[in-house]
């Protein structure tokens, strides 16, 4: 979102020199406020009361006064020591990165923490007095800050993606980052109290923006597409180390295993919406017809289906019988296109759930008991492996929920496969194609309709093994588990997330399913929040947070500053293969 | 190479082309001429395969193709460059041009053909990472022409290749059209600018509402007095 200007570029120009120092000063107090007692008592977030001991949350407020008064300094130093020539080297690099865009957004960034966390002493302790005089320091300092960096003129974009970078960098670089981000997500999923959670969210996004800004992330972005098989083993790797931080606790791994479905799901999705460009709004009854198939062959003594089959089997069938629905469903649909296919969809998806409901032996054949749906689905086992045993290794208890993570990474692993393997084939580029003009794509020689069909049954047959693994995790499959909602949250995660890319939807996905799953109170407005986040959105940046770069284009195509830049990121994958 | 006969397309109830029959012959440049609504483009996309006649056939190389689905028309070497050029605006010329060799899956012929293109228009290969949108109309064309031949078709059909072209953009199609004749590929043109047209057909056909009135060589129509004055804008 653009702040308003109040401070006009002849003023920038005028108190440049002032607005840097101010900054500084800020940046510095602020960190150094993480000493001072934030707050009356002990009740609220991590306690902030002490003098002289900054409780974790403040160290995250120290680290943001920090990042804003080393923005401040390079941007002073810089003429400095270009004029002297000290180190060359460094300076050269140091000129690529956007300190003064880096240090405008913190600056707001310190604002909102600062608001956050007092907002929530003040709700946690009960009145504005709660707040002791550090709190206060910390407030003026943030807006000392916020002033400084907006009498800053607006400096050269960041150019450190176009820096040679050595690999053993970049390697480490990739590390480090997941290796953070793996700690952040630990530390904030281990937080009881809601305010803490929001105000180590409040400061991820800070960081966030932080990233963007300076060029930080066109950098990472760069490395990454470089080193992109190790991006994505070191993402499964961050992943698959997380239930080691969990101590044997359960609690926060069942939501992360519910977070990977939903995200294993968003990506299968994603395929049909982001590659092939057809909106699906029921795509949830694929992973229902999965979860419905998987259960009605489990050993549950409700179980309607004789036959027991291993598991992986179970699986192949879940996804087969949900591509199957795909083809049926898309067959007479698929020549239509745009607004139609959204309501048969959107009708496909209730037209599920309520036949699911009449299967009950009343209405119609007694397939999954109706509305009661099939419960007491017992833990898998798969080849002597007792997914509802705690297993310890290296010391530490990994519980069930662990043990489904542990398949749902294996199941996202081969999802993400499929997914880059389609987006970057020959079939990619006609679903390319078939997103831009349909008629066209037909013309060349695309077949438009098969095409759709495979991307909309491939679709469903990965919602439906990711929906068999569900029915185990939930230990039960009933109808309403399978609602419109469901399907609407799954589209907002790949529109939230960047569509067309695996790792935006998955953060799409993890946003959407974590935060209502931590904070009791976002789950009771979590439509409204969600429906102003997506206007919020649509408003500021429409390709969503991580964006495929050709999707830039398609809402941006009359920025010709950012045309250029893509031009030149744009990889060459299409002429790689052929 | 190409005959299409007695051939009948309707949108729903209204005939657009009212049983028309002509031929094609290896190596020549056939023009349809006529005016808006005179039914050239339906033809056109009934030969590609996508609209479905109502009556008639279309035979190419000695098969019936006018039941085939677009996509195996194309494979079939026919390539058509649609009405309005319809590129793909947000795509990089050469993912456009690649596009167009979607039908193909020899790689390294691919790979030639692009060259070749390339070498055909030189301002392609300079601005080939560029969104082929922020082209100019005759570019754009020329995109449109470049892609067609990706696909190495053995006959080529151009929809008004010089609609809202400057005439100086508009002979460098034509001379194109030329070359790619001289390279051995068949061209079927449709056409307003009748002049220009003719001037480089070896047979052309007049359609009017749905119907062919005329036809003849290229010269012939030329000296037609019918012609010069419906077409011409000669008195």
């Amino acid at each position: 979102m653009r702040i308003p200007t109040i401070f006009t570029l002849e003023l920038q120009k005028r108190h440049h020199r002032i607005g840097r120092l101010l900054a500084l000063a800020g940046g510095l107090v602020f960190a150094v406020s993480a000493y001072l007692p934030w707050a009356y008592a002990s009740g609220a977030l991590d306690d902030m009361s002490y003098l002289g001991g900054p409780s974790a949350l403040q160290f995250l407020g120290l680290a943001l006064g920090l990042i804003l008064a080393i923005c401040a300094t390079m941007g002073l130093i810089e003429p400095w020591a270009g004029a002297k020539g000290v180190a060359p080297a460094l300076l050269k690099v140091s000129k690529r990165v956007g300190w003064t865009r880096g240090a405008k957004v913190t600056g707001i960034g310190m604002l909102a923490y600062i608001g956050v966390v007092l907002l929530a002493i003040v709700i946690e302790l009960g009145g504005l007095v709660t707040v002791e005089w550090g709190g206060w320091v910390a407030l003026a300092a943030a807006v000392v800050g916020l002033i400084g960096t907006r009498l800053i003129t607006p400096g050269r974009p960041p150019s450190l993606e176009r820096l040679r970078t050595p690999g053993w960098v970049g390697i480490l670089a990739i590390a480090l980052t997941l290796l953070g981000a793996l700690l952040l997500a630990a530390y904030a999923l281990n937080q009881v109290d809601g305010g803490s959670f929001v105000v180590i969210l409040t400061f991820a996004g800070v960081l966030a923006a932080f990233i963007l800004r300076s060029g930080l992330g066109g950098w990472l972005s760069s490395i990454s597409q470089r080193h992109r098989t190790v991006l994505v083993f070191a993402a499964f790797a961050v992943a698959f180390l997380f239930p080691f931080t969990q101590n044997g606790s359960d609690a926060n791994m069942s939501i992360a295993t519910q977070v990977l479905i939903f995200a294993a799901t968003a990506v299968g999705l994603n395929i049909v919406v982001g590659l092939a460009g057809l909106l699906d709004l029921g795509y949830i009854a694929f992973l229902g017809a999965g979860a419905f198939t998987a259960a009605t062959m489990s050993q549950s003594a409700f179980a309607t289906i004789g036959w027991k089959p291993p598991f992986i089997v179970v699986m192949l069938i879940a996804g087969l019988i949900s591509a199957t629905l795909g083809l049926i469903i898309g067959s007479p649909t698929l020549r239509v296109s745009g607004d139609y296919l959204a309501i048969v969809t959107l009708a496909f998806g209730e037209i599920f759930r309520i036949s699911m409901s009449n299967l009950d032996g009343r209405d119609g054949p007694d397939l999954v008991h109706g509305s009661s749906g099939i419960p007491a689905i017992p833990n898998l086992n798969l080849f002597g492996f007792d997914f509802g045993a705690v297993h310890t290794v290296a010391g530490i208890p990994l519980g069930r929920f662990s043990n489904y993570f542990f398949l749902m990474l294996l199941i996202m692993a081969v999802i993400v496969l499929v997914f880059t393997r389609l987006n970057h084939s020959r079939i990619g580029r006609g679903w390319v194609a078939i997103r831009e003009d349909e008629k066209a794509a037909e013309a060349m020689g695309v077949n438009v309709f098969g095409l759709k069909l495979l991307a909309f049954a491939g679709g469903a047959f990965l919602a439906g093994l990711a929906g068999a693994v569900k029915a185990h995790v939930d230990q039960s499959v009933t109808p309403d588990q399978y609602i419109f909602l469901e399907s609407a949250f799954l589209l907002a995660a790949v529109v939230l997330g960047g569509m067309g890319t695996v790792m935006g939807v998955i953060l799409g996905a993890v946003l959407l399913k974590l935060v209502p799953e931590k904070l009791r109170f976002v789950n009771e407005y979590r439509m409204l929040l969600f429906g102003l986040l997506l206007v919020v959105m649509m408003r500021v940046r429409p390709e969503g947070m991580i964006p495929n770069q050709r999707r830039v284009l398609e809402f941006h195509s009359d920025d010709e500053e950012l045309i250029d830049e893509i031009e030149e990121d744009l990889p060459y994958e299409f002429a790689e293969e052929s | 190479m190409l005959e299409v006969k007695d051939l009948v397309v309707a949108y729903g109830k209204v005939k657009a082309v009212k049983g028309i029959s002509f031929t094609v012959e290896q190596g020549q440049v056939v023009s349809l001429l006529g005016t808006n609504g005179a039914g050239k483009t339906t033809t056109l996309r009934t030969i590609s395969g996508l609209l479905r006649p109502e009556s008639g056939e279309i035979w190419f190389e000695g098969e019936r193709i006018d039941r085939v689905p677009a996509h195996k028309v194309v494979m079939r070497g026919l390539a058509h460059s649609p009405e309005g050029r319809r590129i793909f605006p947000r795509l990089t010329v050469e993912d456009n041009l690649l596009l167009g060799a979607f039908a193909r899956k020899d790689a390294a012929g691919v790979a030639t053909d692009l060259e070749r293109v390339y070498d055909l228009f030189e301002i392609l290969r300079e601005r080939r990472t560029q969104p082929a949108g922020t082209f100019s109309g005759g570019e754009q064309q020329m995109l449109a022409i470049g892609r067609a031949m990706m696909s190495r078709p053995r006959l080529l059909m151009l929809d008004e290749p010089s609609m809202g072209l400057s005439p100086l953009m508009m002979q460098r199609i034509m001379s194109t059209i030329r070359a790619l004749q001289s390279e051995g590929v068949t061209i079927l043109l449709v056409e307003q600018n009748a002049a220009a047209a003719l001037k480089l057909s070896d047979r052309a056909y007049v359609l009017e509402v749905g119907q062919i009135t005329l036809d003849g060589t290229g010269e012939q129509l030329l000296g037609d007095d019918r012609v010069r004055r419906a077409y011409l804008g000669e008195d």
